[in-house]
């Protein structure tokens, strides 16, 4: 079962709910896997104690041109939709933008006199460690000045395999990272705070899910600040509110030097255990869905 | 010398488009005859690369230099190697036949 | 002059200092950069808003009355986007890349490629300025092509109504929407705040902002939440000799603002993290070095 922790908008809680919920699972000794899929910022591992035991570099293929075979058609170029082909039949010059090819081979194809050959360009990484108390974390992190996370995001949900439950702690947003990860996932727990930024991020997350046919639960963070909109739009939208996390600088401090507040204030740890039943019960009687 | 100036519209009472790869129109000027050419930008709504693929457009053109308000940083250095003069020219309310003026005065260089 | 605000990881505050910068000075344009959660106009409400239809990228769309399911398409498409369920071709919209490659190859012509017109741009007038900001349709991809068009807009509006500045509020992460807010813009304000992934994600962003820019400032949000935190990631800017901008309070007001539609400088003026903004904002402004 796949569980993707996410939030609109990002800094609402959402590393430090999937990370506390995987660390209450793993200290049960449940067959857990959290998997970071925040590839421009993966921060999952800085919670953990944990040995790398497996890396891979996620990359696709772009095209190589040999001038000396090229006979000057130009349709690699018209071809490519990304404009990252640079074709001047006059001058001579036909030159690949790598920055811009998205490898999808389609010049290749086009080529009609061979003269396209292909070299692998690395995206990004995945990374795999398993933690002190035995769980694996899988970790997809995007190169920098690299466009998109995509690739790397899929390849790291690939790497989770199927087994136990796998918390996916989701890029922020709601645009193309956002859902191919939540597009895995069974269940999403959409984690926000109550104030007017936090319910316009959530209403738009929500938006996009049900496009997808998939029904949210939230958890609201620092539930004590801000209005009561946030609760007004779950209450009219009926979607279930899984829990309520109330500010505490103790929180933030725990979190901000990379600890668990699971293993460290015993009021969070015991929500986290309910949190846990709940998600699991909820989604065994599939009682979320309405 | 043909001249690419990227324009806002398609005579030259229009304004000085401030942006190079998704302009509207390109002005493609010879300094020699005083011809003029107006072209679409056919690259004004490619999802991306629209700089490499309008300097495509231009440089088929035989264009030696081009004036617009800003180009990006992938342009440049491919302006550079096929050593057509960037012309930054942050002036939106200039028309093109103004900045048309100004070349044939020399006024333009750099 | 533009200047972008910027943070690497989601919710640290960005927004809330982007909202105070727009109202503390001479009148403005607004830019909201973060297209896909944004959220800057619930506090400035522009008025007299235009609007203008985004046109999105492609997706591949089969019509199966000429699909003969030769599965040619399949086995060329590189983003694991087409399968054969029960023969018949199905695309998945979420994987699909936009590269025309299978509608090129399709021996049927049964394969279109169809632009989504669901995002939107928006401008219009708010209390101290202008204000333009996007809207991405769920699921669509952010390739940064909408963020262009909001700064294009941002520059025409400055231009019309003759104002010198442009804020714009940058997108979370590092990718493709980032990159577009950041090239060419005259500053970059990076906000972090005082937490172990705050500096990780710090880290990777910088790297970003010094590739597409000259200057970037760093304002520590939150400061008090970990002041050895704080300390930690002075210390890495001093050492990369980058500019620390200012270091800010948690102060509850800045929600309460929000809940009201202010800016913690418009409602609170008095107090401190109120005071420290307003001097960030005039040395960002009048150039002023340290
Ligand atoms: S692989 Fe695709 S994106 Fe890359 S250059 Fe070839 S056609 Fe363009
Ligand atoms: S398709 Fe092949 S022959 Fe034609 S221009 Fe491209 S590389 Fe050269």
């Amino acid at each position: 079962m796949k569980i993707a922790v996410a939030s609109g908008k990002g800094g609402t809680g959402k590393t430090f709910v999937a990370t506390n919920l995987f660390n209450v699972l793993s200290r049960r000794g449940e067959d857990v896997t959290l998997t970071d899929c925040d590839a421009e910022a993966p921060d999952d591992l800085i919670f953990f104690r944990a040995e790398k035991t497996n890396e891979t570099e996620v990359d696709h293929r772009v095209p190589v041109i040999n001038k000396d075979a090229c006979t000057w058609c130009g349709r690699c170029s018209r071809w490519c939709n990304y404009n990252a082909i640079f074709y001047l039949q006059a001058a001579k010059v036909i030159e690949v933008i790598e920055n811009l090819c998205h490898g999808c081979g389609a010049c290749t194809f086009a080529c009609n006199s061979g003269a396209i050959t292909e070299k692998p360009v690395v995206l990004g990484t995945v990374t795999k460690f398993r933690t002190e108390g035995g769980s694996p974390v899988v970790e997809a992190r995007m190169k920098v000045n690299e466009m998109s996370p995509v690739r790397v995001i899929k390849a790291a949900i690939k790497e989770s395999g199927e087994s136990g439950v796998i918390i996916l702690d989701a890029p922020p947003g709601t645009s193309c990272p956002f859902i191919q990860t939540v597009d895995k996932a069974d269940y999403v727990v959409l984690v926000t705070e109550p104030t007017p930024f936090g319910l316009s991020d959530l209403r738009q997350s929500v938006d996009t899910l049900r496009e997808m046919k998939k029904e949210p639960a939230v958890i609201i963070n620092r539930s004590d600040i801000g209005d009561r909109g946030v609760f007004e739009y779950l209450r009219k939208e009926n979607i279930p509110l899984l829990a309520e996390i109330k500010y505490d600088p103790a929180i933030a401090r725990t979190y901000s030097e990379g600890r668990l507040v699971t293993d460290e204030i015993p009021a969070l740890s015991s929500l986290f255990e309910e949190l846990v039943e709940k998600i699991l019960d909820g989604h065994g009687t599939g009682s979320y869905k309405r | 010398m043909k001249v690419a100036i990227t324009s806002t519209g398609q005579s030259l009472e229009s304004k000085l488009d401030q942006r190079f790869g998704r302009c509207a129109f390109f002005v493609i000027y010879d300094t020699e005859t005083g011809g003029v050419e107006i072209l679409p930008n056919p690259n004004k709504d490619a999802e991306e690369g629209a700089g490499p693929a309008s300097v495509q457009l231009v440089a088929s053109k035989e264009v030696k230099k081009i004036v617009s308000g800003e180009f990006g940083v992938k342009i440049k250095s491919l302006l550079d190697s096929l050593k057509i003069q960037m012309v930054v020219y942050k002036e939106p309310e200039k028309t093109v036949k103004s900045v048309i003026e100004m070349l044939n005065n020399q006024k333009i260089n750099k | 002059m533009e200047l972008a605000v910027i943070s690497g990881k989601g919710g640290t505050g960005k927004s809330s200092v982007t909202a105070a910068f727009a109202t503390i000075g001479e009148r403005l344009v607004v830019a909201d950069c973060d297209v896909d959660a944004a959220n800057l106009y619930l506090i400035f409400n522009p008025e007299n808003n235009t609007e203008q239809v985004y046109v999105g990228g492609h997706k591949a769309v089969v019509d199966h009355t000429l699909c003969t399911v030769c599965g040619i398409c399949e086995s060329y498409c590189r983003f694991d986007a087409i399968t054969e369920i029960d023969n018949r071709i199905i695309i998945s919209e979420t994987s699909c890349d936009g590269c025309f490659f299978c509608s090129r190859i399709c021996p049927m012509n049964a394969i279109a490629m169809v632009r989504s017109n669901r995002s939107r741009m928006y401008s219009g007038s708010f209390r101290n300025g202008m204000m333009v900001y996007g809207h991405l349709a769920p699921g669509e991809e952010n390739s940064g092509k909408l963020v262009s068009m909001v700064r294009d807009e941002g520059k025409r509006v400055a231009t019309e109504h003759v104002m010198n500045t442009i804020l714009l509020d940058g997108p979370p992460g590092i990718g493709c929407p980032v990159i577009s807010t950041v090239t060419g813009a005259d500053k970059i304000i990076i906000v972090t705040e005082p937490t172990m992934s705050g500096l990780e994600d710090l880290k990777r962003v910088f790297e970003v902002a010094q590739k597409f820019t000259g200057e970037a400032g760093i304002i520590i949000n939150k400061y008090d939440l970990n002041e050895a935190m704080a300390d930690r990631i002075e210390g890495w800017c001093a050492a990369r000799g980058s500019t620390l901008l200012g270091r800010l309070p948690y102060d509850r007001r800045v929600t309460e603002a929000m809940v009201a539609g202010k800016s913690v400088t418009e409602m609170f003026p008095e107090a401190e993290i109120s005071n420290i903004l307003i001097k960030i904002w005039n040395k960002l402004i009048t150039n002023g070095k340290e």
